[in-house]
């Protein structure tokens, strides 16, 4: 899951991480207000979005005075930020983040995330601050520090002066680094965090460590443990089809191909996508049923794909397994009749009672091509993408 | 031979009294897996079909002689149930489980560096050897005893790929499902180690997918150490980047993680990489010819 900024620097200060005086503003007089607050110019103000980018969008502004504040608070909210992690479609602001505007003498970048073949935490630090860290790690690695934290011993001083010192940092700013470290490490665990991110970390020309931006994501399976950090999704952020199959307990994303297609298991689901393109078709969705797959989340699964309007034929394949066939295509049948199938559907499916499957699919009168086997059902994908 | 489990693997079941611990220890049994024991805190006395349960994976072990571990315990609890079978120094921990929390398993993978077991997932199907034993929840009828060792990611695209082996006529020594989750006890090195010291396995189907880099690491180990021919598959080619495909461990994050590049080094091996799913097992039949 992934939160705003703003919504990142309140777990910051919570920590007793250093960020720059500001608060969110959902309105241009709300924006206007925070600037009053803090009383003194530049004050920045910064849209808030799930994506990165955001500055050479045009969402991150600089104001001298209250009518710069007013004026790009106008033009910022409510425009649609288009940045290359929002694709082509850009991202409609709500909300502002209104900051002071601090003198930088330098910017570092400092982050964390689970390093998945040593299972320890990877913290990195680099001098090449506002940049994308990856794009440093390929043309300047020497620019990267890093260490492995085991999380069983967790981030120890030494762990965070090795970085401090690897980054050259004077003896006064390395005084404010190893807290700031230690703290961030706290939250990043406390919190069930894939990724914690500060770029820029930067240093005020009065020396001093300040978090300029702030990038959180969590693990999706530590969430039932964070009820607090419920309360911080947004739902603008997410796409309304999404939400609705998440409450049937469907894995379901939104993709802008023709074919909807439904599987059980995610391995199989993505290689039913890729088969899909293989067929000369772009898949609309990606969408996992779970391993297990019932008639009644095989129901939910129509409903979803065909609200997509893009959808213009759907690829079903369940490899059931321990499942029984016969059961699954009664499903398949009385879902299809109570959703109202309009497009054509291909059935690929395996397990227990195969041929009283198709039997049943073959007898219901719909408009269903079942399939005998993968190849099969991609041939039949490929036809029915051409018409 | 096969490697990991075999008839002589003797299975503890931890979460035995759950829906889903009761269904598949069945399914396990109908298979012949022999199953000596279950572990439910709190329900020690009981049984399940005849199968004694015992409070704790240590009374479990010393009473019935238990040498496997399968764990269906839910997320919030798994790491903890694998903890104990650690502790209770059971060799073979297979966790079924999906949606344990990343730092639980951090903390697992550590502990489990300094014992003597291994744990096989979790988020995985988990592992059989055809016609002898089978520890997880794959559907046993697909398979089929004979020469290709199989290690994948995925749950049912794994049942695919050993579904189309058997239609061809080709059987398996084992098929070890490692699991979709970012950090996992068994890798993909771990049992292409395996399969390539074990005399009867004379080839190896890989099924990867997106996210991490296990595969490249896979083929450059396959380079050094595989003289097997080994066969290969990644889902994921058209996965849009930054996101969870279904299994946690599935995300392309920046430019690392993408299917081409795993496919790419895997091909630079080597590596038969099959790209229509639909033909992986003709391909196969083809690729491991000369061992079959």
């Amino acid at each position: 899951m992934k939160i705003h900024e703003y919504q990142a620097k309140e777990l910051f200060a919570r920590y007793g991480v250093p960020i720059p005086r500001g608060r969110v503003a959902f309105s241009v007089d709300e924006a206007v207000e925070v600037a009053r607050e803090l009383g003194r110019y530049p004050v920045v103000v910064k849209a808030q979005i799930h994506a990165g980018g955001r500055g050479k969008g045009g969402g991150v502004k600089l104001a001298n005075s209250e009518e710069e504040v007013l004026k790009v608070a106008q033009e910022i909210l409510g425009m649609t930020l288009v940045t290359h992690q929002t694709g082509p479609e850009g991202k409609v602001v709500r909300k502002v983040l209104v900051e002071e505007g601090l003198p930088i003498e330098n910017e570092l970048y400092f982050g964390m995330l689970p390093d998945r073949s040593t299972g320890t935490v990877a913290v990195m630090a680099s001098s090449a601050g506002g940049m994308d860290i990856e794009e440093v790690a390929a043309k300047e690695p020497e620019k990267i520090v890093k260490v492995n934290v085991d999380p069983l011993l967790g981030m120890q001083p030494f762990h965070a002066r090795q970085l401090a010192y690897g980054l050259s940092l004077s003896p006064e700013l390395t005084r404010q680094f190893v807290p700031l470290a230690l703290n961030l490490y706290r939250l990043f665990i406390d919190y069930d965090c894939s990724l914690v991110e500060i770029n820029p970390l930067i240093v005020t020309s009065d020396h001093k460590l300040i978090a300029l931006d702030a990038k959180i994501n969590f693990d999706d399976n530590g969430l039932f443990r964070h009820k607090d950090i419920l309360a911080y999704r947004d739902p603008d952020e997410e796409d309304p089809l999404e939400l609705e199959a998440a409450k049937y307990n469907l894995n379901y994303i939104k993709m802008n191909g023709n074919i909807g297609n439904m599987v059980n298991g995610a391995g199989l689901a993505m290689a039913t996508m890729d088969l899909i393109k293989l067929a000369g078709a772009e898949p609309a969705n990606f969408l996992d049923v779970g391993g297990g797959a019932s008639a009644e989340m095989v129901e939910n699964g129509f409903k979803i794909i065909l609200s997509d309007p893009n959808v213009k034929g759907v690829f079903v394949n369940i490899f059931g397994g321990i499942l029984r066939c016969d059961v699954l295509a009664r499903g398949i049948v009385e879902a299809a009749k109570k959703v109202e199938v309009k497009v054509p559907i291909v059935i690929r499916m395996e397990g227990t009672n195969v041929e009283q499957g198709r039997e049943i699919l073959n007898q219901s009168g719909l408009n269903l091509i079942v399939a005998t086997d993968l190849k099969d059902a991609a041939q039949k994908v490929a036809t029915i993408a051409k018409n | 031979m096969a490697i990991w489990v075999d008839s002589d693997t003797r299975l503890l079941v931890q979460g035995i009294t759950g829906r889903e611990g009761q269904f598949h220890t069945r399914q396990c049994i109908a298979y012949g897996t022999k199953v000596v024991a279950g572990v439910t805190p709190g329900k020690g006395g009981q049984d399940l079909d005849g199968i004694p349960v015992f409070n704790t994976v240590k009374e479990a072990v010393s009473k019935t002689g238990a040498n496997c571990s399968m764990v269906f315990v839910p997320p919030a609890f798994a790491a903890d149930a694998i903890l104990e079978a650690i502790d209770a120094e059971v060799p073979l921990i297979v966790a079924i489980t999906e949606g344990i929390p990343v730092f639980d398993m951090m903390k697992v993978k550590n502990v489990l560096k300094h014992s003597n077991s291994r744990l096989i997932g979790p988020n995985c199907p988990g592992i059989i050897t055809p016609g002898q034993c089978k520890v997880g929840i794959m559907p046993g009828p697909i398979h089929k005893p004979g020469p290709i060792g199989v290690v994948s990611r995925s749950g049912t695209l794994t049942y695919e790929v050993v579904y189309q082996l058997t239609q061809q006529g080709i059987g398996q020594s084992t098929c070890i499902g490692i699991g979709g989750d970012p950090i996992n006890g068994t890798n993909f090195i771990d049992c292409l180690e395996a399969f390539q010291k074990d005399p009867e396995t004379k080839g190896i189907v890989m099924v990867g997918e997106i996210g991490g880099s296990a595969e490249e690491e896979a083929a450059e180990f396959i380079k050094k150490h595989v003289t097997k021919p080994v066969v290969g598959f990644v889902a994921g080619l058209t996965a849009p980047p930054g996101r969870r495909m279904g299994h946690a461990g599935a995300i392309i994050s920046g430019s690392s993680g993408t299917a081409q590049a795993k496919i790419e080094a895997m091909e630079a091996v080597g590596i038969t990489v099959v790209k229509n799913l639909g033909e992986f097992g003709e391909i196969c039949k083809e690729a491991f010819k000369s061992v079959l």
